[in-house]
């Protein structure tokens, strides 16, 4: 607890420091980031890169995790909604590329995306449009109720193949641009293994790291529009929806409508991230949707400090990345994943990383008690 | 239809023992619910570990099918306390584990969830890897019938076996039927009691209505939550056990299905509300039961859902509204 507070601390004051650099100098560390983050899969550094599995296919794996903590993160973390049943809108974005590219149709994986996409959206403004009018645990139980009802439709309607799924999903289309060669470790050190390449965006079945890139870039889209939306009009309804929905009414705010709002966008990223995860896969069927599913996801929004991007995405890393990493102690895992689930909420009830409202709101409090006490030095 | 109209007293029957076990599950999340506004998540492996004790005990005692009635009775009363003992002390201790240093903190509300998500894994990966836990000390052959098949169903002995009692119109109504009706609405006018007349049932009911008013009037707050705790988890072992009776297996992943089902009960009803739980579960139990004989039983769990939904958007707090604070005292 100690040691892992100290390297917090240390890792602030570091980015402290990084905030007092030039322009130019922040710009070129964080253009060196993303190229090390594109890197990734092929640089193959020992103690990241999963024993057990392949690690292209685990950074995609990631890679889905954050873009669905992003889209949930509107939901949960900037309107304050809990949805237990968001793996629902992964399903649908999931399904309609397989419906119209395999299983009633043949269009190409590019068209499928944007009907998959607003598939997605319309399945949440329907399931948000009667909900949203309930308390928050309501809220809670009624999604959770509304993911199963999509998983058993799915394993029960023949239309979408029932249990067996949907099998030959498209794939995206292939842009033979340059190959990489993979780095290898086996010797010790690192040397240029010319016969083990990648090539950039060809997606074929064996090689994964051309997908974790795509979803890399659809991750940078979403995260450009996601900022700009919190720092608009629109975020701020949310936070004043989040924190206070009587007071944020009678200030003029259209609570209704912009908690609606963000299901909608909630639901259009996980169906984003649903259709990715078809053209990767190349076969879907409801197991790949079960309700642990959507948990985890809650898990990893709350778990990184709901409300706060960077937090998110640290923690549908934590979620997504560890137990693969960890296969090795397969039986064990998820016990440990339990236990350290527990650990976290106990020492880190913020999250990870909080959300710079809470320390603000903490602070607010802080004054508010020492008024209380009497204590205050500057009332 | 047909199926319906033809099965209609036996599926009247079933579900009203299956209502029963949901409701005396919806009980540990209402009362939690009512004193912490927290959603208990792990209370269904609360109710797993009572089913695995219940079976355990019996086990020990060498029950069989056929036995005398007095037998039969001994092993019942053994299942009972030793699920009910199990399961409060679990849902003690988790209590102690997962939420009290939460709540120390004053840590905000989703929080508590991601512990008790993370307490459930805990608990039920504990129970499924019971063959691995007993090796490390070397007990796991000795312990083979006790520990083996951890992810598997396993049977529990049937002591009691069903036989036909009375009839009503054409279901043969069993003991074990009447049993766990019977039982379990005894526990919950025990409980029900318990809550309006006692006076640990007067501070569980103060601290739903205002935890703040309720600690400057002397009610000590954490004994409240442990007691509510522990009555909770009493109730989710006796539901175990007439679980057990009626549909004979169990696994360390049992409870999670049923714990869904059990809290959609407790809204159902109205979460917080004791008696909102009991019609909850019941509703709940037949309407499963109905439905599926009406669209078939691979809908079942859609129903529920469906129901819930339906019924939430006309009484957007339940069937009788929240209100474990509101009985009158």
């Amino acid at each position: 607890m100690n040691v892992f507070s100290t390297t917090l601390e240390r890792t602030k004051a570091l980015l402290e420091r990084a905030k007092g650099m030039p322009k130019p100098a922040k710009i070129a560390i964080w253009a060196l980031f993303v190229v090390f983050l594109f890197a990734l899969p092929v640089l193959n550094i020992p103690v990241i890169t999963t024993p057990d599995s392949d690690f292209g296919g685990v950074l995609f794996t990631v890679t889905t995790y954050v873009l669905v903590a992003l889209g949930l993160n509107i939901v949960v973390g900037y309107a304050g909604l809990l949805d237990l049943g968001y793996v629902a809108f992964y399903a649908v974005g999931a399904y309609t590329v397989g419906v119209l590219g395999s299983a009633h149709a043949h269009l190409p994986w590019l068209m499928t995306v944007p009907i998959a996409v607003v598939a997605a959206l319309v399945a949440g403004v329907i399931i948000g449009a009667p909900t949203l009018r309930l308390r928050g645990d309501y809220l809670a139980i009624v999604t959770l109720g509304f993911g199963e009802i999509v998983r058993i439709t799915l394993i029960n309607s023949s239309w979408l193949g029932g249990a067996s799924g949907i099998t030959e999903v498209p794939r995206p289309p292939s842009l033979t641009v340059f190959s990489v060669p993979h780095l290898d470790w086996s010797s010790g050190s690192p040397i240029v293994d010319l016969g083990n390449t990648t090539t950039f965006l060809k997606f074929g079945i064996t090689d994964q790291i051309p997908y974790y890139w795509l979803a890399l870039m659809v991750i940078f889209v979403v995260i450009f529009f996601d900022k700009r939306i919190k720092d608009s009009r629109v975020g701020r309804a949310w936070e004043a929806t989040r924190e206070d929905e009587d007071a944020a009414e009678l200030m003029g705010v259209p609570t209704f409508r912009f908690k609606l709002l963000a299901f909608a966008m909630g639901a259009f990223i996980g169906g984003l991230s649903g259709a990715l995860f078809a053209g990767k896969q190349g076969f879907i069927s409801p197991d790949s949707f079960p309700l642990l599913l959507s948990i985890l996801f809650v898990a990893a929004v709350v778990v990184g400090g709901a409300g706060n991007r960077k937090g998110i995405i640290l923690g549908a890393i934590v979620v997504a990345y560890f137990p693969e990493r960890f296969r090795e102690f397969q039986e064990w895992r998820v016990l440990v994943f339990g236990l350290a689930l527990m650990m976290l909420a106990i020492f880190r009830p913020q999250g990870l990383i909080p959300p710079r409202r809470t320390v603000r709101a903490k602070q607010a409090d802080q004054k508010l008690e020492a008024l209380e006490e009497g204590t205050a030095s500057d009332a | 239809m047909q199926y319906l109209i033809d099965n209609f007293f036996s599926l009247t029957v079933t579900g009203i023992t299956l209502g029963a076990v949901y409701a005396l599950v919806a009980l540990g999340y209402t009362l939690v619910y009512g004193v912490l506004r927290l959603i208990n998540f792990a209370h269904s492996e609360v109710f797993m570990y009572g089913t695995f004790t219940a079976m355990w005990s019996v086990m020990l005692l060498g029950g069989h099918s056929g036995a005398s009635i007095p037998a039969v009775i001994g092993w019942i009363v053994v299942m009972f306390l030793v699920a009910m003992v199990t399961s409060g002390l679990v849902a003690v201790g988790l209590e102690r584990i997962a939420y009290r240093p939460l709540r120390k903190r004053n840590a905000p509300p989703l929080i508590s969830l991601i512990s008790a998500i993370g307490a459930s894994f805990a608990l039920s990966e504990l129970m499924g890897l019971r063959d691995k836990l007993a090796g490390f000390f070397g007990l796991d052959r000795k312990l083979g019938a006790y520990v083996g098949q951890a992810r598997n169903n396993v049977a529990v002995p049937e002591i009691l076996t069903p036989q036909p009692v009375f009839t009503i119109v054409d279901y043969q109504v069993t003991n074990v039927d009447i049993l766990v009706v019977v039982g379990a609405i005894l526990m919950m006018i025990v409980l029900d009691q318990f809550v309006r007349r006692s006076r640990l049932g007067r501070g569980i009911r103060a601290v739903a209505q205002d935890p703040e008013a309720a600690a400057l009037m002397g009610v000590n707050r954490d004994r409240v939550i442990q007691v509510t705790f522990l009555v909770g988890g009493i109730m989710a072992g006796a539901a175990a056990v007439f679980y057990l009776l009626r549909i004979g297996i169990t696994r360390y992943d049992a409870g999670f299905l049923l714990g869904v089902k059990a809290f959609t009960a407790a809204v159902l009803g109205g979460i917080g509300n004791l008696r909102g739980a009991l019609i909850g579960g019941f509703v709940l139990g037949l309407a499963e039961n109905y439905g599926s004989a009406l669209i078939g039983t691979q809908w079942k769990d859609v129903v529920a859902f469906l129901l819930l939904i339906v019924i939430l958007l006309f009484r957007p707090t339940g069937l009788l509204g929240e209100s474990l604070g509101r009985t009158r005292a």
